[in-house]
């Protein structure tokens, strides 16, 4: 980080001038600063800075007990805290070679594809907001409130969930889900399309955003893209169909692809995906329902979890991308080191390339478009 | 064929093999230090491998692991303690590690490559010609293990400030910090 914290700013540099932007701007989405050399309107030379959030989580992982540090990766993605839970309880799990009932797997689908419906709207409003547009973000923002307060009847929090455990989950869906999830579905696709109508076929809302950072499919992959912004670019990789988990081999969805990785590009893969998602929950709630009431929803797991000395990669699809926790245990009941692979980390190493040469107010554009969540960032 | 041979087959003419273990279905290909940008190479451009793309690079500390066990100490009838010595082990393995998680997208394969870091020579090759992935978490490493990457176009700490005197993650650093305090200068 620079030493110097204050700003560059006026005719410094020739004829360009250095722009400070954040860390603590409401464009930047929490703590992200960039220090951006401009001519005119134009970025000439983009420079992210990062660890602003940094608070240690890989080092506080090694001084707690394995199922301890399930509350603190909720702390990673705080948009959707559920997948962050499950992508950890499976790499343990991986590493115990424990199986996971099945009723306990379904109810992690559909408590994960929620939080991905939710991560969305957030990313789509935040970037309509960003972009000028306010009233989308009510449509979404009020959905999303509806299925926090899902998970908040469910174990009693809205965003640090601590959904499941080690070995399974600790409770079974209430007994009213269905009369819940029935009346939010049809409510999520209303706000949806309202959505749609507002924003998709909008002029200035294609002035924003076609073109706007776009991005080969070539370079996405050199770059470690994963997630909506790389099947924005093209790539048709998805890890719930190319490396299934949690029995996601026994739904069927469509993955989108866009073209031109831009960020219209990525606003469509996010809005369909939101359909998808809808799609898959009906199926694992189907089968769910015909899973015997007193089904186990824990395997066997031993109180004090003290897996075989070993390393561990597991990763699953985050609503961000491909979310990996490396897992490296001595025998001890404490993780000897925890490593976690955030899908944003890598995406948003890329941001100059993405930027340079555009506009500084398309910089806030490709921000939003990417969902870059500080605290996984900066972990 | 089942990928612990093709590596084999890749990799073992030239002697680039240390060692190959595996866990819970997780392979991973110990590698010589100074041949880590070839062996990349090769991963990547060998058509019945193809690992095309870096998912994820990182350091690991061992010097916890690297201690002598302690037995458990036996109580004797009268009370006292006796310690008994720690079992003579072989030298032992470097410190740190650098792992490489590479992934192969047509068969969606993957592979842990690793190579470990002496205490004495802390300088590994950098990995950014063969994928620009591999930029920021090079400088995490460094940043957090003190890890030094030849070649990298902009090694400079990426988490903690500039001036940070610790390298955090090692194994040494108490979780405590070690009252580090940024001091914020201004410009008057």
């Amino acid at each position: 980080m620079n030493q110097n914290p204050t700003p560059q700013t006026g005719h410094d540099t020739g004829d360009y001038v250095t722009v400070n932007i954040g860390p603590s701007h409401p464009a930047m989405h929490g703590t992200l600063r960039v220090v951006a050399l401009t001519d005119g309107e134009s970025l000439k030379k983009v420079d992210p800075e990062i660890g602003y959030l940094h608070r240690g989580v890989e080092k506080l992982g090694e001084s707690l007990t394995y199922h301890q540090f399930i509350p603190i990766t909720d702390r990673l993605n705080y948009c959707s805290a559920i997948p962050n839970n499950v992508s950890y309880e499976m790499a343990v799990e991986k590493l115990m070679g424990v199986e996971v009932p099945e009723k306990a797997q379904l109810i992690r689908v559909i408590m994960m594809e929620l939080a991905r419906i939710a991560d969305h709207q957030v990313c789509i409003g935040i970037l309509g907001v960003d972009l000028g547009a306010f009233t989308p973000f009510f449509y979404l923002i009020i959905q999303r409130e509806e299925i926090y307060e899902i998970f908040e009847w469910f174990n009693g929090a809205r965003l640090t969930n601590t959904f499941g455990r080690i070995g399974g989950v600790d409770a079974d869906l209430p007994d009213d889900f269905e009369q819940r999830w029935e009346e939010l579905k049809p409510n999520v696709r209303k706000a949806n399309d309202e959505t749609e109508k507002l924003l998709t076929h909008n002029r200035i809302w294609m002035d924003r955003t076609i073109g706007v950072s776009a991005f080969s499919a070539e370079d996405a992959l050199n770059w470690g893209f994963t997630g909506p912004c790389l099947r924005a670019c093209g790539v048709k990789r998805d890890l719930r169909i190319d490396e299934p988990y949690c029995m996601y081999d026994k739904f069927k969805f469509e993955v989108p692809v866009g073209k031109n990785g831009d960020v219209f590009d990525r606003y469509i893969v996010r809005m369909i995906e939101m359909e998808e998602s809808l799609k898959i929950i009906d199926q694992a709630y189907k089968l769910y329902k015909e899973m015997p009431a007193d089904a186990p929803l824990m395997a066997r797991v031993p109180k004090v979890i003290k897996p075989p000395a070993g390393e561990v990669y597991s990763a699953l699809e985050s609503p961000n991308g491909e979310l990996g926790f490396f897992v490296k245990s001595d025998g001890s009941a404490k993780p000897y080191r925890i490593r976690i692979r955030p899908p944003c980390f890598m995406i948003y190493q890329a941001f100059p390339e993405l930027v340079e040469g555009e506009l500084i107010a398309d910089l806030v554009a490709c921000l939003s478009s990417l969902n870059v969540i500080a605290g996984e960032l900066d972990r | 064929m089942d990928l612990k041979k093709r590596v084999e087959q890749c990799l073992g003419p030239d002697n680039l093999v240390v060692s190959m273990i595996e866990c819970q279905g997780d392979l991973s290909v110990e590698v010589p230090k100074r041949s880590v940008v070839d062996v990349m190479r090769l991963l990547r451009d060998t058509p019945d491998l193809g690992f095309n793309f870096l998912s994820d690079l990182f350091g690991v500390d061992n010097l916890d692991l690297n201690k002598p066990k302690k037995k458990p100490t036996k109580k004797t009838e009268e009370g006292a303690e006796t310690e008994e010595e720690p079992e003579e082990k072989g030298p032992f393995p470097p410190r740190y590690e650098v792992v490489y998680l590479l992934l192969c997208l047509e068969r969606n394969e993957r592979l842990q490559v690793k190579v470990r870091v002496e205490e004495s020579d802390m300088e590994v090759d950098t990995l950014t010609p063969v994928w620009k992935a591999a930029n920021w978490p090079e400088r995490e490493v460094f940043d957090m293990f003190g890890i030094r990457f030849k070649g990298h176009p902009n090694l400079k700490r990426l988490l903690m400030w500039d001036d940070f005197p610790a390298h955090p993650l090692r194994k040494d650093y108490p979780l405590e910090g070690q009252g580090e305090e940024r001091h914020l200068i201004y410009d008057d």
